[in-house]
């Protein structure tokens, strides 16, 4: 199985090698999209981890007791559907069609996260602000 | 066959017969022209998409003791003063005081005229700045204030252009990206952009201006509004398909509105990376089917109205003329990406269809409920006229 993760280092946590663990105690394959580690900042890791369900559980386990905090349910990039006015500008920019039209004759705009690779260029492009990541400094 | 006075009687008795641009297409597949005439009084036409030929005209009382102003800024953007003692105009492109532009090339413009207006219509506090060399019956010399639009005697908004009657699709043919009113246009023909609401749009619905003139009451962001006057760079002469729609800009319509009534989602600023500051608004436009002809007009499909594809990395800068292609709306609304010259090329657009068919739709119900009556013109567009451009004469330095 594959989860994407994002992860949030406490400030003093930055210079843990926390995906060497992931990787050689847990036997998983890791995928950075985005990260943003500094020593005395706090920092970010935004990834896919894919292996064994049960290794996943322990890499999860191992995480918190790292102090990590776990979001798997943001991936750091937002698409706010009411700033949005559904105009597409951005189609043309997301590599992998995760803002994509949903309902054609209507034209209508959604967000996809599990397609999103972090590419930031839907922030870059949208006249409207309507997407905006967690992490972006 | 039917009159402004007629229609406006069935409204007001709540048995006006609305259909949109949209809805009108199948209606008359179905019923043919000539029953359909009879049957349908009122089409509604919408467009949503950034118009730089944006502003407002503000109004905010006088203080104790008076002042005449003659510089302001709101939210630190910088206003037009030089009108009356406490009336200024915000426009939608002016930048933020202190905003690099593009000397952080591509600059990103986070703020300007068109986000002041839009915090404006939410009914946000703003903060006013004003100065003035200060005189015997205006003494005060400075001014600054938080206010919002409920503290203005009047906040009007004008566009001396909008509702572009068709518009370039922009590409890029060079090999590096190119920062436009359009949009981010990657290198070689990677993607285009368009912007119009195509069948939607009104002045695709009306080609000749036949029932959109001065006086035309209009919707604008939800507030009753009107056209006061032909928009800057009309230009009704211009290329034409067999249809009469127009294949290039075309006309345009100046519009006024209470910005005091308009709804906020239909009023958004736009920062379009390394280009500026824009608005975005929702305009609708009901057309009465008072004929035949008329309705002939309102039934156009996307795929009959063509756009010509202009390279935004040379031919539009320089005037050259030069017209890649030609496409239709249908591509451009219905597909992701289409051939041009033998490449793939992903769309994007700038305008939202999608806000256009909810003004639609807004719009009829407002006319049915009989909130909204119709207005026929006090006079009507130009017909025949072209854009002139601007001749830089004397000598060269």
């Amino acid at each position: 199985m594959t989860k994407k993760l994002l992860l949030h280092f406490k400030k003093n946590d930055t210079e843990k090698p926390i995906v060497y663990r992931l990787v050689k105690d847990h036997d998983l394959v890791v995928n950075i999209f985005r990260a943003k580690i500094t020593p005395d900042e706090t920092g970010y890791l935004v990834l896919d981890i894919s292996g064994e369900e049960e290794n996943i559980k322990k890499a999860l386990k191992f995480l918190k007791s790292e102090n990590i905090e776990i979001n798997e349910t943001d991936n750091g990039i937002r698409w706010d559907k009411d700033t949005c006015i559904q105009c597409g500008n951005c189609l043309s920019h997301c590599p992998t069609d995760a803002l994509f039209i949903i309902d054609r004759k209507s034209r209508r705009m959604e967000y996809n996260m599990e397609k999103c690779i972090q590419c930031l260029s839907c922030i870059e492009n949208c006249p409207f602000g309507a997407c905006s990541s967690i992490c972006f400094q | 066959m039917k009159t402004y006075e007629d229609i406006n009687k069935k409204i007001e008795s709540g048995k006006a017969v609305v259909l949109t641009a949209e809805e009108i297409i199948d209606y008359v597949d179905k019923k043919g022209i000539e029953k359909a005439a009879k049957e349908v009084d009122i089409v509604t036409t919408a467009t949503f998409g950034p118009m730089c030929s944006s502003g407002c005209f503000l109004n905010f009382g006088h203080s104790n003791p008076r002042m005449r102003i003659t510089e302001a800024w709101i939210d630190d953007v910088l206003c037009y003063s030089g009108v009356a003692a406490v009336d200024i105009y915000l426009g939608a492109t002016q930048l933020r005081h202190n905003d690099p532009a593009n000397m952080n090339y591509p600059g990103e413009f986070k703020f300007g005229g068109g986000h002041v207006i839009e915090k404006l219509v939410a009914g946000e506090k703003c903060q006013l700045f004003a100065l003035s060399y200060g005189t015997d019956d205006y003494p005060l010399k400075e001014i600054r204030t938080l206010f919002d639009i409920n503290d203005l005697n009047q906040a009007i908004m004008v566009n001396p252009r909008n509702c572009y009657q068709n518009y370039n699709v922009a590409i890029n043919c060079s090999d590096k990206t190119v920062y436009t009113y359009l949009g981010i246009l990657k290198p070689k023909m990677q993607n285009l952009t368009f912007c119009s609401a195509g069948q939607l749009s009104p002045l695709l619905n009306d080609p000749f201006y036949e029932t959109i003139g001065i006086g035309t009451s209009v919707w604008l962001a939800g507030s009753r509004g009107l056209v006061y006057a032909e928009g800057t760079q009309h230009s009704p002469t211009c290329q034409r398909g067999e249809n009469g729609v127009p294949i290039e800009g075309a006309g345009t319509l100046a519009l006024t509105a209470d910005m005091k009534k308009m709804k906020k989602e239909f009023v958004r600023g736009a920062s379009l990376k390394g280009y500026g500051v824009s608005l975005s608004v929702g305009v609708g436009i009901p057309i009465p089917i008072l004929n035949e002809n008329i309705l002939k007009y309102v039934t156009v499909k996307n795929r009959d109205i063509e756009a010509c594809v202009i390279d935004y990395s040379h031919d539009y800068q320089h005037k050259t003329g030069k017209i890649i292609t030609k496409v239709n709306y249908e591509q451009l609304i219905m597909q992701d990406d289409i051939n041009i010259l033998g490449k793939k090329v992903e769309i994007s657009s700038l305008s939202s269809y999608n806000k256009a068919l909810e003004i639609t739709e807004i719009l009829k119900d407002e006319i049915k409920r009989g909130d909204f009556l119709i207005s026929k013109p006090s006079s009507s567009l130009p017909k025949n006229q072209s854009v002139r451009g601007l001749q830089i004469k004397g000598k060269k330095k």
